[in-house]
């Protein structure tokens, strides 16, 4: 897995579940579960190597340049503590402030994510707050410190539709302010076409396509992508919708060969036996796959 | 509020446990005679306007030396409850998040203490430490902290792995951080329950040394010194045990209601459970 996002860019990670978005995600942190481990590589933010830090640094970095929205509101939020307090903490963290200047920064983090009455609803606990709220309270808790990188994991898949747009808007809003990097993490494909400047698509724990969001929605070259992309609903009513036959291999139990082969209605005899290397076809469009590739 | 005022067990714990706390602050104010008042024309006085709950062998207020008892049976099981939760938590807490090998020795540590019978550990700590308040409240401590040690631990073995506790983690808290501020929080429900019912235990256990003449020595008015000697009197002074014995059933009755009316509360589990909502096998 190999990526990099700028300042002010948004880069969609798509996939299928059980794919590693996610872990990729919480490995950028260094907060991967018990059990799961970087085996090798490095994350760099602005050139300083995340993964050799001590554990006390990395907790400096978290939620101050580096910041992650969950993808759960309902449960992302600590219960027994107000929106307000838990945003405060935060502040109080990262800045040093004390009570009531952390509260003052809480409850202007509140108003940046267009959070109605946000005074009155920083008093509030979770349980009073509505979906969209909630998740407006989350990312207001990873913006506060205004972060370099935001690292969203499904931040909208919990929500309905146009509490979902409102979202990716205000996402894209605040980006546009803050000036930091997003990393959408997704498996909606419509979201990523209204949001992403760049699109990582991941299969089976590897990268199998990257591309600017234009060049891989016009001409796809990945079998799985446009397999993706025709899966795709288009409003135009009749048609029976487009599936990709089979299951995503557990992680375990890989193909020695490229691990969409055996899905894939292209794949020929050395795509059974050998991975496919990274290749770059097209410039700043790279794809995995024996057949499409360079 | 009002899912409170529903409960009757909650409701009539409550009123135990305050009318016997109220009693005990105010013991010296309720109080018709000094606790070591003697008098001795007035052996075994049946219960009167004078004596309201008669006399002992000695002739002493028996209704006085209650309250007083109760000061002595409350503080010490408030005490040795304060204490055995505070310790059982922090290691539960500890064990719970961090696992590995620090759970492995914590909870090996609680089994060796598990593995005493309670009330025998306590007799032998208060036969080494010797007899006083401190002393009695001590020997409890180190009786009842296991079982907050392994509530706490199972409670947070649940929350650590909550969402908002990974989300904390992502704004950079710090394990201790974490720990006080997002589970803490989040597992005082079982903790508040189990210190209700332990109080009652607790109050059991202090009467079970004292009447074994291992809680304060007389004269101390200990409810259960008063049951031990009242059982030699029991054809002269059969109140004696019988109201000794009923103060100690009447405030642990009124803590266990207490404790289950608070788990119906906190635990909307146990509420649907005790309903039988959900009782189906």
């Amino acid at each position: 897995m190999d990526l990099a996002v700028a300042a002010g860019e948004t880069l969609a990670i798509v996939g299928e579940s059980g794919c590693g978005k996610t872990m990729t995600a919480l490995a950028l942190m260094r907060l991967l579960p018990e059990g799961a481990e970087v085996a090798a590589g490095t994350v760099r933010l602005d050139g300083q190597d995340i993964l050799a830090l001590p554990e006390r640094a990395v907790e400096d970095l978290r939620g101050s340049r580096i910041a992650m929205v969950f993808q759960e509101p309902m449960t992302a939020l600590n219960p027994v503590m107000t929106v307000g307090a838990q945003i405060a903490e935060a502040v109080a963290r990262h800045r040093g402030l004390g009570g009531r200047p952390a509260w003052a920064e809480a409850v202007e983090a509140l108003r940046l994510v267009r959070m109605p009455d946000p005074a009155a609803r920083a008093r509030a606990y979770p349980h009073e707050l509505s979906g969209g709220m909630r998740q407006r309270a989350v990312i207001a808790m990873a913006l506060v410190n205004r972060p370099r990188v935001i690292l969203a994991d499904e931040p909208t898949t919990a929500l309905d539709v146009t509490i979902q747009a409102q979202i990716l808007a205000l996402i894209g809003t605040l980006q546009a302010e803050l000036g930091s990097a997003v990393v959408l993490i997704t498996h909606d494909l419509g979201v990523v076409a209204e949001t992403a400047d760049r699109v990582i698509v991941m299969y089976a724990g590897r990268k199998v396509e990257e591309a600017a969001v234009t060049g891989l929605f016009d001409a796809p070259l990945h079998p799985y992508t446009q397999g993706l992309m025709a899966a795709v609903p288009r409003g135009r009513g009749g048609a029976r919708l487009a599936d990709i036959p089979g299951t995503v291999p557990p992680l375990s139990a890989l193909p020695p060969g490229c691990a969409f082969a055996p899905r894939c209605p292209l794949a020929g005899p050395r795509c059974r036996t050998l991975r496919p290397p990274l290749t770059e076809p097209r410039p700043g469009h790279r794809v995995a796959c024996w057949e499409r590739g360079a | 509020m009002r899912r409170a005022l529903a409960n009757p067990s909650l409701v009539i714990g409550v009123a135990i446990v305050a009318t016997i706390v109220l009693l005990a602050l105010l013991a010296p104010h309720v109080a018709t005679h000094g606790i070591a008042q003697m008098d001795m024309r007035n052996r075994f006085a049946l219960p009167s306007a004078e004596h309201w709950l008669g006399t002992d062998n000695f002739g002493r207020d028996l209704w006085s030396r209650m309250v007083a008892g109760a000061r002595i049976s409350l503080a010490i099981a408030l005490a040795a409850t304060a204490g055995a939760a505070a310790i059982g938590t922090a290691v539960g807490l500890a064990a719970g998040y961090f696992g590995g090998w620090v759970d492995l020795i914590l909870m090996r540590i609680t089994d060796i203490f598990l593995g005493f019978p309670a009330i025998v550990l306590a007799l032998a700590l208060v036969a080494v430490l010797g007899p006083g308040v401190t002393n009695v409240a001590l020997s409890l401590v180190v009786v009842f902290w296991t079982e907050y040690a392994r509530v706490v631990r199972a409670a947070t073995l649940v929350l650590r792995e909550q969402t908002y506790v990974a989300a904390a983690r992502a704004l950079g808290a710090s394990p201790a951080r974490i720990l006080v501020r997002e589970i803490l929080p989040n597992a005082a429900g079982p903790i508040i329950v189990l210190a209700s019912l332990g109080l009652g235990t607790a109050v059991i256990a202090e009467s079970a040394l004292a009447f074994l003449g291992f809680g304060l020595p007389p004269p101390a008015p200990t409810w259960g010194w008063t049951l031990a000697y009242g059982t030699g009197f029991m054809r002269e002074a059969p109140w004696l045990s019988i109201v000794s014995g009923a103060a100690i059933m009447l405030t642990v009755l009124g803590f266990n209601l207490l404790g289950d009316g608070l788990r119906d509360l906190l635990d909307p589990r146990q509420l649907t459970r005790a309903s039988g909502a959900t009782r189906k096998t």
